[in-house]
């Protein structure tokens, strides 16, 4: 598939139209889609309707978008991967990125898979279907944002936009081997963004190139005045910050990140990437976060936290999946959560209205809270000595679909690298960074590089990843070769 | 024993709707009567992923009230979430303030006619303020109707601004509580906060009470009261839950923390939940939403403040030489009070303006359902009226006939109507001969002037006005006579 600034540049040429392009792309998921699962729906005719309006001269002009299911587009199906939702619940509007796509001139066109309510790593807590590795068709296409991660992969969809609550977003980039990138809290706004944890969401592109991550971004980034939490700082020009060295910018390696528990193969083509920063200018640091190991259980509290309240609009009362003649209210909320949400979804539901308890607050959420203060305090001191963090994005590469189903905390522990930048409001991103050889995989499977940078500073983050993406070779391998 | 061996504590929490253009989290209109479902948006509906945006409006009018009854506002604060299911909570958790309120602190003063009528007699602690603890903003949820066998739900009302007041367990009766509540209402009103009608549902309460034995220091077994839907429901269940509770304690029955439902056409309260089955909130802080920042808001609201019924009322007295009750009845409603100061301001006999008003516009107003805002005379002219009156130009019982003239064309002008009737100054010579005729017809009342007995003048008074077929004015000629028969 092209990337964006081709697509740009093969309308501006006349060499194809939006709706060609449309075609092509359904052709496409109609020939691959069925072995990977990308993709939970998605409506042709009405993005060619919206094709055939498209204002090319805009920054995204007849660009189709892929969506993951927990972002409203008004008269598309919002499922978040789950049952309760599924087949129950058309959005009534747009999400504040979707308004920002179309006055871009981007076409929504297709709702990604995900795991249900963006809770897992994985994405086998997809409620719809599983969603497959493009790479290798056993392996797990990471999670939560799989399905956005796996399309563009495949070469289904020219980008699409993911979200990232403890990394996933960076994390399917990482194992898709395509670039991801979450913005700072408060970067992009979260208003129309099905809430998983109101204080670590962030909504953020994914793409075959660092180039249309900056397009990407550029067109959704900016202070809404319907989320309370986005920030009203100016939108840099992010191309400018592409096609320079790196001379002169500080990259930090966290010690804590490369310890027990990183597999070698990752370990090492993370280390050779580190090398090629080096090698282009930039200056190596060895740094300290302290705080690192408690990141995941404060993560695991924070989230289910609010989590526990996000999720208990959904009852069946005024929208989705409502239990069959309950005898009371009672058995109608029990049946109709139980029926509609998954067993992850109920055991972080279940998690987070424990911590919340009278009598377990101050135990859990209080401190939890204090201890991410601790953690945010680790990154400011970190960024008074370098500009960048680099470290692996997760210490394994894709696993085999099923094998690590019952042992759900092993699967939390593999978010230790992306949850801290939640933790700590920071931007982070993924970008490809080699193949890492696993034993009984068809081939090699991707490894990313996770680059981290203080709140808003994007620019910095698409300067090192796009001159290390011009300089590697990885950008030349794609699942589907053309 | 007797119910004076028990001390009775009454606690009320007041949800108050807000007077603010639009919802507390988004910008959907709040107005009443309006078809089911027609005022919402996917933020007060609960649609996954709306977001609430604070009401600034709504900020400012709490601190206002916070200020009208002394309270302090925190330099920070903050909204928490609620967390419990109910239909009627599109969300499943109220966005509500937990620990960082807008108002810590502060009273309301307990004003005497806002006592019930027939227990302003026997005010037991006149000038009385009851403290608060705390008053918070927070989001209306939507309204069900209960059908037979299915239940509607109106979430036009979702999202509405509420403010709750929550005062300390120091009201001491149910006719406290009353006067508590309407003394509320008047100052809310005062601050152009609420319409706080109970009956309308834009003032809604709660009430803890517990009674105790004389000489118990901690407070006895709190019962919570829900349903009361007007501040005699509120009087009648607490008499009722009192006694019922006095009962309980004499026979030794031993009250459980609960809370109890007032049914008005029985007369009683019956438990709904017991402590036990009380609700976990999982109170928490909304991370959609920021803390706030209230310095500035407070220093704005400040200035604008406007001054409350108690101050007015001392105000009226020593501008105007009213009495406390005159000034009293006339600041219990703030557009009276301000009609009152527009036609007592400039008058020769403010005092007179008071009684007028009272007594002869505000029966007027009664008689045809009219609101003081509804009058149709302007205030200038009530001026004008009791002025043609003090200069002697007309009795008061023409200015009677004149006002109800005025009150049928409000056009019209008192001295041209009253030029009309005829009821002119009569010819001072004219009247001056009707006098000396009635003295020299009635000897005997003329000697009982002369020997000191005013009241004696009242007949010949009477005898005069006879003959000048009313149009003399009753108290010049009443001074006449005492002049000629006394010098």
């Amino acid at each position: 598939m092209p990337t964006i600034a081709d697509l740009r540049a093969a309308y501006a040429a006349g060499d194809t139209t939006p709706a060609e392009t449309l075609r092509q792309l359904a052709d496409t998921i109609a020939a691959r889609d069925g072995d990977i699962g990308g993709y939970l729906s998605h409506d042709l005719d009405r993005a060619l309707d919206e094709a055939s309006r498209a204002d090319l001269s805009l920054p995204l002009g007849g660009v189709p978008i892929a969506i993951k299911d927990l972002i409203n587009v008004q008269g598309h199906p919002c499922s978040c991967a789950s049952r309760i939702l599924h087949g129950k619940y058309t959005a009534p509007y747009d999400a504040t990125v979707i308004r920002r796509l179309r006055a871009a001139g981007a076409i929504p066109f297709g709702r990604t898979n995900m795991d249900e309510f963006a809770m897992g790593s994985s994405n086998e807590n997809s409620g719809i279907q599983p969603c497959r590795n493009p790479w290798d068709h056993d392996r797990i296409p990471g999670g939560s944002s799989g399905g956005s991660a796996a399309v563009v992969a495949a070469g289904t969809a020219i980008a699409a936009l993911g979200s990232d609550t403890g990394g996933s977003i960076r994390q399917p980039a990482s194992h898709c081997g395509v670039v991801g990138v979450k913005p700072t809290y408060g970067r992009v706004s979260r208003y129309g963004i099905v809430a998983f944890a109101s204080s670590l969401d962030q909504v953020g592109p994914m793409t075959a190139t660092v180039e249309d991550s900056a397009r990407l971004l550029q067109v959704i980034a900016g202070h809404d005045p319907l989320d309370s939490t986005s920030v009203p700082e100016p939108v840099p020009d992010y191309t400018a910050a592409l096609g320079h060295d790196l001379k002169g910018l500080r990259v930090g390696l966290p010690r804590e990140y490369f310890a027990e528990g990183l597999e070698p193969a990752v370990r090492d083509a993370v280390q050779a990437a580190v090398r090629q920063l080096e090698s282009l200018g930039a200056e190596i640091v060895e740094i300290s976060l302290p705080n690192t190991e408690h990141a995941v259980s404060v993560y695991y509290i924070i989230a289910n936290a609010e989590a526990s309240a996000n999720l208990a609009r959904f009852d069946g009362v005024r929208y989705g999946h409502r239990a069959a003649s309950p005898s009371d209210l009672l058995d109608h909320y029990r049946r109709s959560r139980a029926e509609g949400f998954g067993e992850e979804v109920k055991r972080r539901i279940i998690l987070g209205t424990y911590v919340l308890s009278s009598g377990y607050y101050d135990a859990y959420y209080l401190r939890a809270q204090k201890v991410r203060t601790l953690i945010r305090q680790d990154f400011d001191r970190a960024f008074d000595q370098v500009d960048l963090i680099a470290s692996p994005v997760s210490p394994v590469p894709p696993f085999r679909l099923g094998e690590k189903l019952d042992d759900p905390l092993a699967m939390y522990l593999a978010d230790i690298y992306t949850i801290p930048a939640n933790l700590a409001g920071l931007c982070g991103i993924s970008v490809p960074c080699g193949f890492a050889p696993v034993p009984g995989a068809a081939r090699p499977l991707p490894v990313g590089l996770q680059l981290l940078a203080r709140p808003f500073g994007e620019e910095t983050l698409f300067r090192a990843a796009h001159a290390y993406e011009q300089a590697s070779e990885w950008k030349n391998h794609r699942a589907y070769p053309a | 024993m007797s119910q004076t061996e028990y001390i009775t504590s009454i606690g009320l929490e007041v949800h108050v709707q807000l007077k603010t253009r639009t919802k507390m989290f988004c910008g959907c209109e709040v107005r009443f009567g309006e078809p089911p479902n027609t005022l919402t948006c996917p933020t007060c509906l609960g649609l996954p992923g709306a977001l609430p945006v604070l009401n600034r409006g709504a900020i400012e009018m709490t601190i206002r009230a916070g200020l009208l009854l002394g309270c302090e506002t925190p330099p920070v604060v903050k909204w928490d979430r609620k967390n419990y299911f109910y239909p009627d909570m599109p969300k499943n958790y109220q966005i509500s303030q937990y620990d960082l309120p807008l108002c810590l602190g502060g009273g309301v003063p307990l004003y005497d006619l806002a006592y019930p009528k027939d227990a302003q007699k026997s005010i037991a602690r006149p000038g009385k303020v009851v403290q608060l603890t705390r008053i918070h903003l927070e989001e209306d949820v939507a309204k069900s109707t209960h059908h037979s066998s299915f239940t509607t739900i109106d979430f036009n009302r979702a999202g509405t601004p509420l403010m709750e007041i929550v005062s300390e367990p120091d009201i001491d009766s149910p006719e406290e509580a009353a006067a508590y509540l309407n003394s509320l209402r008047q100052i809310l009103v005062y601050g152009d906060l609420s319409d706080a009608d109970m009956e309308k549902g834009q003032m809604r309460c709660d009430v803890n009470v517990s009674v105790r034995p004389v000489g118990q220091t901690e407070l006895g077994t709190k019962i919570e009261l829900k349903n009361l839907n007007s501040v005699s429901a509120v009087r009648r269940a607490l008499h009722y839950e009192i006694g019922r509770q006095i009962e309980c304690l004499r026979t030794g029955i031993p009250l459980i923390q609960s809370t109890r439902r007032w049914d008005d056409d029985l007369g009683e309260t019956s438990e709904m939940r017991t402590k036990e089955q009380a609700h976990d909130y999982r109170y928490f802080p909304d991370p959609d939403l920021l803390p706030v920042r209230t310095p500035d808001l407070v220093a704005r609201e400040r200035e604008g403040l406007p001054e409350l019924p108690h101050a007015k009322v001392a105000r009226f007295e020593s501008d105007y030489g009213i009495t406390h009750y005159d000034a009293s009845v006339l600041a219990s409603d703030r557009a009276l009070a301000d009609y009152y100061e527009a036609a007592a301001r400039g008058a020769t006999a403010p005092k007179k303006v008071a009684n007028w008003i009272i007594n002869t516009l505000l029966a007027y107003l009664n008689e045809h359902s009219l609101g003081i805002a509804d009058c149709p005379v302007v205030p200038e002219k009530i001026r004008a009226l009791v002025d043609l009156v003090e200069s002697g130009a007309l009795s008061g019982t023409q200015a009677r006939e004149v006002f109800a003239d005025l009150f049928a064309d409000p056009a019209g002008d008192p001295a041209a109507i009253a030029k009309a009737k005829g009821f002119e100054p009569a010819d001072t010579g004219e009247i001056d001969a009707f006098i000396d005729q009635v003295i020299a017809a009635h000897a005997g009342p003329a000697q009982e002037i002369r020997d000191g007995n005013d009241k004696a003048a009242n007949f010949l008074t009477g005898q005069v006005m006879k003959l000048s077929k009313g149009k003399a004015n009753p108290k010049l000629v009443t001074e006449a006579i005492l002049a000629k028969l006394r010098g």
